[in-house]
């Protein structure tokens, strides 16, 4: 219990800073933030308008607090293109980010996982090599570059799954399922190499270790020891990249958004970026990055979950 | 009188063992061959920045309307793009920027990280668990490409702001490893006995405790080169990096991705290319790691 009260609150002056971070992201703007948003040929008046509608008028400080205050009300502010309230944005984006992220992550361990054990247990044999091959290979592809592929030969040249677009699950499973394969395979192999290498390698550490000796000297059959003992140990770090790997996947699916024409929260970004729609951006990274914070709380709690060592070693440092 | 002694010996001593140290480091590098194949794609990238206007057939910048989307042959070893630029020699000219990107993006993120991770991880206190590290936490809170986006947001798009924002982006990660580096080196005796002799702190940080937490850098130097690569390749895709008329290998996929379905292999050569270029880096990455950490060879 302590040791969950002390992660969360090392987590407040995270957020915090984050909060931070994403305000000064307006006052990055080389010059005056209106007039970059406006453009050189602003009149006065507009400009004006623009600097009472952002704020800037007041001061910095001031300007912080209103904007975090808020964000704690969940407003993060109104579009510069269309005014609509930006926390609508997102909420009507994230659907389609969120099934690309669990689908590219379940994706992901339907590889690795089966790939690591059988790699870490047949060390040197012609699975082993295969799946290292392909690993090494997996991480070094630009993702984006093996959607772009995907769409040359199962789109174009094959024509069996559409190059393309996104229908929402709920107003026709079939047509969603066709859109996501591509853009979950695409992003879902370069995630799969990450965590069958540590899969891998963690599990050979483990498989040398006395009590799984010993495990085999009692007549347990390969797989109890593997399931039962093994897997469990080899567990922790692959927990942890497993984190690294959903926050890095929302960086990642940016472009993957922008490929398949999927409309989501990456998708936004970037529009808003080429509509210098710097509320858009400020409010939508702000929600990416409150996203990561929480994962890696998890992951945390998940890790001390699985392996009490964890907890206990931190709570004896105290 | 022995505070004299072992001034004097101390460089000898270091010069020795370093030089044994790196001719180790070499014997064992060699006899890995997926590192030396990482090396090889290395010098190959390095001799085409280098050598480019020697290999490019072409001028990059000349426009062919009567040869748009030609296929490879003709006079065009890997076809024309949309606008009759040879792709061959805009591949050839991309390692240039290919390189510049991992060097100084890396760079960046190497001439302020390492440092504060350094002075950080050497002092410890308040500063560096409740200032920097929490800065740390909160800066690696931001997907790298999301950051690199933000500041592309915020200092306009362009190949340099785009090496900026991934140097940035790597920050995090180097003041990390320094610091839970120098965080183990600076307990041990060599380091105590600097200290004994009354070695000033600068002194101990930059000629003991800094070299002798190298190992780990280097692995994680090649490895984010290669993720400079990709990063650079993406934001440059999305059009928030090096410019269309740039031979950025980002920029090439960014112009093929509205032809696939009439020259796909225009998308086919730059994706090779950095594929190829970044899997020599996880492989000299790798490679480095073994030789240095022989326990992870199978």
């Amino acid at each position: 219990m302590r040791f969950l009260v002390r992660r969360l609150l090392l987590a407040v002056p995270v957020i915090l800073l984050v909060t931070i971070m994403v305000f000064s992201l307006l006052h990055l703007l080389p010059g005056d933030p209106a007039t970059v948003i406006l453009g050189q040929e602003a009149t006065p008046e507009a400009i004006d308008a623009m600097r009472e509608e952002l704020g800037l008028n007041q001061p910095i400080v001031m300007q912080y607090l209103k904007w975090l205050g808020g964000v704690l009300q969940g407003d993060l502010g109104r579009s510069l293109v269309d005014h609509s309230p930006v926390s609508e944005l997102i909420w009507q984006r994230l659907p389609a980010t969120l099934e690309l992220t669990i689908g590219t992550f379940v994706v992901a361990l339907l590889i690795a996982i089966p790939a690591g054990i059988l790699s870490a247990t047949r060390p040197n044999s012609w699975i082993d090599y295969t799946s290292t091959f392909f690993a090494l290979g997996g991480m070094s592809v630009p993702h984006f570059w093996l959607g772009m592929m995907f769409i040359v030969f199962f789109a174009v040249k094959l024509g069996w799954l559409p190059a393309s677009g996104y229908v929402p699950f709920t107003e026709n499973p079939l047509a969603n399922i066709t859109a996501m394969i591509m853009p979950v395979l695409a992003t879902g192999l370069r995630e799969s190499a990450i965590l069958m290498r540590m899969l891998r390698s963690s599990l050979l550490e483990v498989m040398h270790a006395d009590y799984i000796r010993t495990a085999y000297a009692k007549g347990h059959k390969e797989s109890f020891v593997i399931f039962r003992h093994a897997l469990k140990n080899a567990l922790v770090p692959v927990v942890t990249t497993s984190g690294l790997i959903v926050a890095g996947l929302l960086g990642g699916l940016v472009i993957t958004e922008s490929i398949f024409s999927i409309p989501g929260f990456g998708k936004l970004i970037v529009e808003s970026i080429y509509n210098r729609d710097f509320v858009t951006v400020q409010g939508a990274i702000l929600v990416c990055a409150l996203m990561v914070v929480m994962v890696n709380l998890l992951v945390d709690i998940l890790y001390a979950v699985i392996d009490p060592r964890i907890k206990v070693g931190k709570e004896a440092e105290q | 009188m022995s505070q004299t002694v072992i001034d004097s010996q101390q460089p000898v001593q270091t010069a020795a063992q370093a030089e044994s140290q790196w001719r180790l480091f070499f014997r064992r590098f060699a006899k890995n061959k997926l590192a030396i194949v990482g090396a090889l794609i290395f010098c190959a990238l390095l001799a085409t920045a280098i050598f480019a206007p020697l290999i490019a057939t072409h001028d990059i910048y000349e426009q062919d309307y009567n040869s748009v989307l030609a296929k490879p042959g003709n006079g065009h070893l890997f076809g024309t793009d949309d606008l009759g630029r040879d792709v061959f020699s805009r591949l050839v000219y991309g390692a240039r920027l290919t390189l510049q990107v991992a060097i100084i993006s890396v760079g960046i993120a190497v001439l302020i990280g390492v440092p504060i991770g350094l002075i950080t991880g050497y002092y410890r206190g308040v500063w560096d668990e409740w200032v920097v590290m929490r800065v740390v936490d909160a800066m690696q809170a931001f997907p790298s490409l999301i950051l690199a986006l933000a500041m592309a947001a915020a200092l306009g798009g362009g190949f340099y702001n785009a090496m900026v924002a991934i140097g940035i982006g790597f920050l995090p990660s180097f003041i990390r490893i320094t610091r839970a580096q120098v965080m183990t080196v600076r307990n041990l005796e060599f380091v105590q006995a600097a200290k004994a002799i009354g070695a000033s702190d600068w002194r101990i940080m930059f000629r003991h405790v800094l070299p002798n937490s190298m190992a780990p850098l280097l692995v994680q130097i090649t490895l984010a080169m290669a993720s400079a690569i990709i990063a650079e390749a993406g934001l440059s895709y999305l059009g928030l990096g090096a410019k269309p008329e740039d031979p950025s290998w980002g920029s090439m996929l960014h112009i093929a991705q509205g032809y696939l379905n009439i020259e796909p292999l225009l998308a086919v050569w730059p994706g090779l290319a950095i594929f190829l270029v970044v899997l020599g880096f996880n492989l000299l990455g790798d490679g480095i790691r073994e030789v240095l950490d022989p326990k992870l060879k199978r």
